[in-house]
């Protein structure tokens, strides 16, 4: 199968530096603390952050920071075939240990000793890389919510495919195979908190791939910023400051 | 970095889910024209030069690729649109327009329609793909012209009325095909253009030439859903079909469904099928198999059988029919026959011959219709127009397929292109490389690049290596044909104070310089061998690596892989090592000169003496070898003695075997024997082997008939049995013993690689070698599966990591097929090649010489002329009168007089005069006739 044309095109018309379109929104859900969507293309993800608040099952309090819990979905309606998705199998299981790890990184948790902080991640429709989305998305909900931080989290999918590296593929490039990196940086730090890849690639090539995935990820930060610059602008300009 | 466009979903329906795909559109995609102001012209191929530029449909190239693979066709945009219908319908066509955008030479240029903001069409509501499709082709060829303005014109070439008239009330100037092609004044080009299919004009007007082709030949191919539900319900039988190489009138369809072969006789149950289409098969009713044959036979002898080279194995001999079984009645059909019923998809491309001599027409416009005659003979007469007939009569052309229906007997094609003169030796030999797929272009430089520096020699990291050892210090030498620059293989002896002896065989390490994934890799793996003709050979790797670096010659140090054993005087094998080397041959023999050696008694010098030692052992391993059952074949292999500069025959003679061969041979064999238990102790899986699968009864049937005719019994049930009755066929004259063994040898199919992972162990057996497992080794130079093997080997040596390939497969499985492939096209190869040397020295030389009878036929008899290794019919009589006065006895294998005054039998000898003749102009050849 060809997913790089001579010309230097991917089967959706962008060439292989490029990402898909990045759209976000920030305070979604009005209940939460913080919330965002963040789009990459036709993947879409929710996500919302309760907290901190006092922790709930006292057995499990840390006397020196903060509790980090993280509960990732998919939505039923998510993928092409509507099956009902289970909650707790094992791959779900796996991604919210993924996404509770990254963002325990950055989350400045000794501040907030005893208390708990709960983020909710829902994939609402997928189309690759909802692993990096989720965890954009989480980003974005974690700063809405006012939850002190070292740095921001972001993260980028890039894949190798025909001999070329990809950024940020979408289900149909996930789903030829290939490998399939996963890196999140702290952006201003320039520090890896996430890499993931679940096949084999040469040394060299995991490399130019990883090096790849990175400069997605600043792209993503940078947009990231702009999104929330443009939230505090709104929320200064409601408060007529 | 973030660049993303204005753009729209695209939404397909898929069987149930909706699927929904993102689609892109830019505005940084070029037009590819040199001249253009507006656009990036870093990669652009259209140079101002142009009258037009032009924009061609998905079906002008689906059908007319000949055509655009001309040279005077240039200055084309192919548009993605055209690119994806394409590789969708046909992917060979895909492949070469693709290769033909990619040549720096032609001017095609690609664009990317479909990603583009302006030439990107949404499907309108009830828009079927094909308007849709037709519609970007317009909005594109619109957008060129408004894009280039006055600057060009640009033409949209389309076969399809209803698009053609469209596009001119849009605005875009359109022709067709045959019209665009007048319009550019070379009339030879017209030749390359595919004529539409019947109901167009041209067409009638040829119809009506030839009212008699109106009747249907052929049955109508049944609808595809007719063809599925039959699949699904058993009724009919899918499979690729083979013809006969030595008898087109024969075809069988390999069918999963039924577990056999079905056997079909005669055009009419072929109906239009070619070689290789995949087809739907029917069953005949059984009573109707057997009537099936006698047609069969009688067709066949419409064809005249050509004197060639004898066979060498049961895939070079033709297949036997049983013409006897029929006539006893008594027995019941082993196979099933059948009649195709549809072509489930073609394999036609493009075939190598010449025109069926004919008489210049008169008139017509010059345009005349002739029949081509394919070289390969499974492939039908094909019919063409051409407007250069008196041209193409004594040329060896390419021609390809078109379509064949059923009102016509033939199916039709066109002219392609002219390789030579018929007769000529270099046409006649670029034939042969074309009809065997052989790729002998030099190497491009991508592959050039990947030689290390020359002078190369040792250095001294090779030497510091730790995993190669400094073997320089044994007295190595080679025995290899006179002549032989790029030497592969090498043997030392060392006799050891406890009595045994130390026994090496090395190799040329050819993996030190070719590395897996470079260009030089692949083109090794794609080449497969080295192919071996008369007067040339094809490279599969490029001289500098072949004649001098990886070549194994006298007094210089190279690079070798070893093995090396430990061996007791009675040639048991106590110990094997296997080892990376650097090596010092000091002696490069011909085989004449290690026999001569040996031979001379007075020599006492070491080389000599170790050559006695290895052949003693060789001896006592054969010995062993052929007790546990490995059958001693016989070839008739010929040699020629070359003009060195007229490069014509100038003798040619057996190719005899000495003792030295065999010594050498024994050698290589436990060599590869010993690496293929290593590779497959390490890599049960993935390991490339090479198989000899057991004859079937069926394939031993015939050599039984006619070894019961002259009254020796053959027992086949093993292969030791086998060989114990072939010692014991001892006829009254010397020969005899080896022409049963020919006879035998051509009733086995070759040895063929395959992937361990595919086969089970039992499977894995070589049954000309009685050997469990086997493979190959000690070639690398010149057959890419030896250089897997040294790849596997040093892996299991811990030497390199095994290359990412191996852990594939089907990736694997494809590259054996492919060495399979190869390795028999070059056998073809070598054996067209020395047919068409044969020809060339008969036809100053008209010979008297002995013949031996090797099968009986109704109006003759097949012989073989062991002095020059062909066979070829000879006839009693004219086609004219059938049979006549000639009787055959099939029982005995006779034919003799009515009047009983001359008789012949199988195996029996006969004094013939060879000569070649023109029956028809152009169309030299050998004639058998008895004296
Ligand atoms: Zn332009």
């Amino acid at each position: 199968m060809e997913y790089v044309t001579p010309e230097g095109f991917r089967l959706d018309g962008r060439r292989p530096m490029e990402m898909r379109q990045l759209r976000a929104e920030i305070g979604v859900v009005s209940r939460a603390d913080g919330s965002a969507v963040f789009e990459m293309g036709n993947t879409k993800v929710i996500a919302a952050v309760y907290g901190p608040r006092e922790v709930k099952n006292r057995s499990e309090q840390l006397n020196d920071q903060a509790l980090v819990r993280c509960e990732y979905s998919m939505a039923n309606f998510s993928t092409g075939d509507r099956r009902r998705k289970h909650k707790g199998d094992r791959r779900s299981t796996e991604i919210s240990l993924v996404i509770r790890q990254t963002m325990e990184a950055c989350i400045l948790t000794h501040l907030m000793p005893r208390s708990q902080i709960d983020i909710f991640v829902q994939v609402l429709q997928a189309d690759g890389g909802t692993r990096s989305a989720c965890i954009n998305a989480a980003t974005l909900a974690l700063a809405d919510a006012g939850i002190p931080m070292s740095d921001l989290v972001t993260s980028c999918s890039a894949g190798y495919l025909n001999n070329t590296p990809l950024l940020d593929l979408n289900y149909v490039e996930d789903s030829a195979g290939g490998p399939d990196v996963t890196v999140g940086i702290l952006p201003k730090l320039d520090k890896v908190t996430l890499l993931q890849m679940d096949a084999k690639l040469p040394m060299n090539i995991l490399e130019n791939v990883m090096q790849l995935a990175t400069e997605g990820c600043k792209a993503v930060a940078n947009y990231i910023r702009e999104v929330l610059l443009n939230n505090t602008k709104q929320l200064e300009f409601r408060r007529g400051v | 970095m973030l660049q993303s466009k204005s753009f729209v979903r695209k939404t397909k329906q898929g069987k149930v889910v909706k699927v929904v795909r993102e689609h892109y559109l830019r505005d940084d995609i070029y037009c590819g024209a040199t001249f253009c102001k507006v656009c990036d012209v870093s990669g652009a191929r259209l140079t101002p030069d142009a009258s037009n530029i032009i924009v061609v449909d998905t079906n002008v190239v689906l059908h007319q690729i000949d055509l655009l693979e001309n040279p005077a066709i240039d200055y084309v945009v192919v548009l993605s649109v055209v690119l994806d219908e394409v590789k969708n319908k046909n992917i060979s066509v895909y492949n070469r327009l693709r290769a033909i955008c990619s040549n720096s030479l032609r001017k095609f240029f690609v664009f990317s329609n479909e990603y583009h903001k302006d030439t990107y069409v949404k499907a309108l509501a009830g828009e079927t793909p094909n308007d849709r499709n037709d519609r970007a082709i317009r909005v594109a060829a619109q957008w060129y012209q408004n894009h280039l303005g006055s600057s060009s014109c640009v033409l949209l070439i389309t076969n399809d009325r209803e698009n053609k008239r469209k596009a001119i009330d849009e605005g875009i100037s359109a022709e067709t095909v045959e019209s665009y092609v007048k319009s550019l004044g070379k009339p030879e080009l017209l030749d390359l253009v595919v004529q539409p299919q019947s109901g167009d004009v041209n067409m009638e007007e040829v119809e009506d030439l030839r009212p008699s082709k109106r009747k249907v030949i052929y049955i109508e191919h049944k609808p595809m859903s007719e063809i599925t539900s039959g699949l699904l319900r058993g009724i009919l039988h899918q499979g690729k079909l083979r013809v006969n190489r030595y008898n087109p009138f024969e075809a069988y369809v390999g069918s999963e469904s039924i577990g056999d072969e079905i056997v079909i006789y005669g055009r009419s149950n072929m109906n239009r099928a070619f070689d290789g289409d995949i087809v739907a098969v029917e069953i005949l009713p059984r009573e109707q198999w057997q009537e099936e044959k006698s047609l069969a036979i009688a067709e066949e002898e419409d064809e005249e059988e050509d004197v060639h080279l004898a066979p060498s194995s049961a895939d070079d001999a033709p297949r036997v029919i049983d013409a006897k079984q029929g006539s006893e009645g008594n027995t019941v059909p082993a196979r099933p026959s059948g009649r195709v019923v549809g072509v489930i998809k073609r394999n036609w491309h493009s075939y190598c011959g010449s025109l069926d001599p004919m008489p210049m027409p008169a008139g017509n416009a010059g345009v005349a219709h002739a029949l081509f005659v394919s070289k390969d003979r499974r492939i039908p007469k094909i019919r063409i127009q051409t407007r250069q007939l008196g041209n193409l009569l004594d040329k060896r052309i390419i021609v390809s397929v078109d379509s064949w229906d059923c009102v016509s007997r033939y199916p039709s094609g066109h002219y392609v292109r002219t390789i030579g003169e018929i007769g000529d030796k270099e046409t006649e030999t670029e034939v042969v490389l074309i009809e065997n797929d052989i790729d002998a272009r030099p190497f491009t430089s991508q592959v050039l690049a990947c030689l290390p520096p020359l002078p190369w020699s040792v250095s001294s990291e090779d030497l510091a290596n730790p995993i190669r050892q400094d073997l320089r210090h044994l007295r190595v030498f080679s025995v290899d044909p006179p002549g032989c620059k790029d030497i592969d293989d090498a043997l030392h002896c060392t006799a050891l104070p406890n009595g045994n002896f130390e026994v090496g065989v090395h190799i040329a390490d050819v993996t030190n310089f070719v590395y897996p994934g470079t260009p030089l890799d692949d083109e090794a793996s794609q080449r497969g061998t080295s192919v071996y003709l008369v007067d040339r050979r094809i490279d599969m790797l490029p001289k500098p690596l072949t004649e001098d670096i990886c070549s194994l010659r006298n007094e210089v140090e190279r690079l070798a892989f070893s093995v090396i054993w430990e061996m007791t005087p009675e040639a048991d094998i106590i110990s094997t090592r296997f080892t990376k080397s650097v090596i010092k041959s000091s002696a490069a023999l011909s085989y004449v000169e290690a026999q001569a050696r040996m031979d001379d008694s007075r020599l006492m010098d070491p080389v000599t003496a170790d050559l006695r030692n290895m052949n003693t052992l060789a001896k006592i391993m054969r010995h062993r070898r052929i007790d546990r059952g490995a059958l001693t074949l016989a070839s008739a292999e010929v040699k020629f003695q070359i003009d060195t500069e007229t490069h014509d025959p100038l003798d040619i003679g057996m190719y005899q075997i000495r003792e030295a061969n065999q010594m050498v041979e024994e050698f290589m064999l436990a060599a590869n024997i010993s690496v293929g238990e290593q590779i497959l102790k390490h890599f049960p899986l993935c390991s490339l082997l090479r198989r000899h699968p057991s004859p079937t009864k069926e394939m031993l049937e015939p050599l039984l008939r006619t070894a019961a005719a002259i009254g020796i019994d053959l027992d086949v049930t093993s292969s030791k049995t086998l060989a114990d009755s072939l010692d014991q066929a001892v006829g009254d004259d010397p020969y005899f013993n080896k022409l049963i063994r020919i006879l035998t040898t051509r009733c086995m199919t070759q040895a063929v690689y395959f992937c361990s992972g595919d086969l089970t162990p039992p499977e894995f057996h070589h049954y000309g070698l009685a050997a469990a497992l086997y493979t190959h080794f000690t070639s690398p130079i010149r057959r890419y599966a030896d250089v897997i093997v040294h790849r596997l080997l040093a892996a299991s040596l811990g030497i390199n990591k095994l290359p990412d390939i191996f852990q594939d497969g089907t990736r694997l499985t494809s590259i054996a097929d492919n060495l399979n492939y190869r390795h028999r096209n070059a056998q073809m190869a070598s054996r067209a090649s020395v047919e068409l040397h044969t020809l060339i020295y008969f036809k100053k030389r008209p010979t008297d010489t002995e013949a031996r009878i090797v099968k009986i036929r109704s109006n003759g008899f097949i012989v073989f002329v062991p002095k020059y290794g062909i066979e070829g019919p000879v006839y009693l009589t004219t086609r004219a009168d059938k049979g006549g006065e000639w009787i055959v006895d099939e029982h005995q294998q006779k034919v003799k007089k009515t009047d009983g005054s001359v008789s012949y039998s199988v195996l029996q000898t006969v004094k013939i005069h060879m000569e070649v003749v023109e029956p028809q102009p152009n169309r030299p050849k050998l004639q058998l006739t008895v004296i």
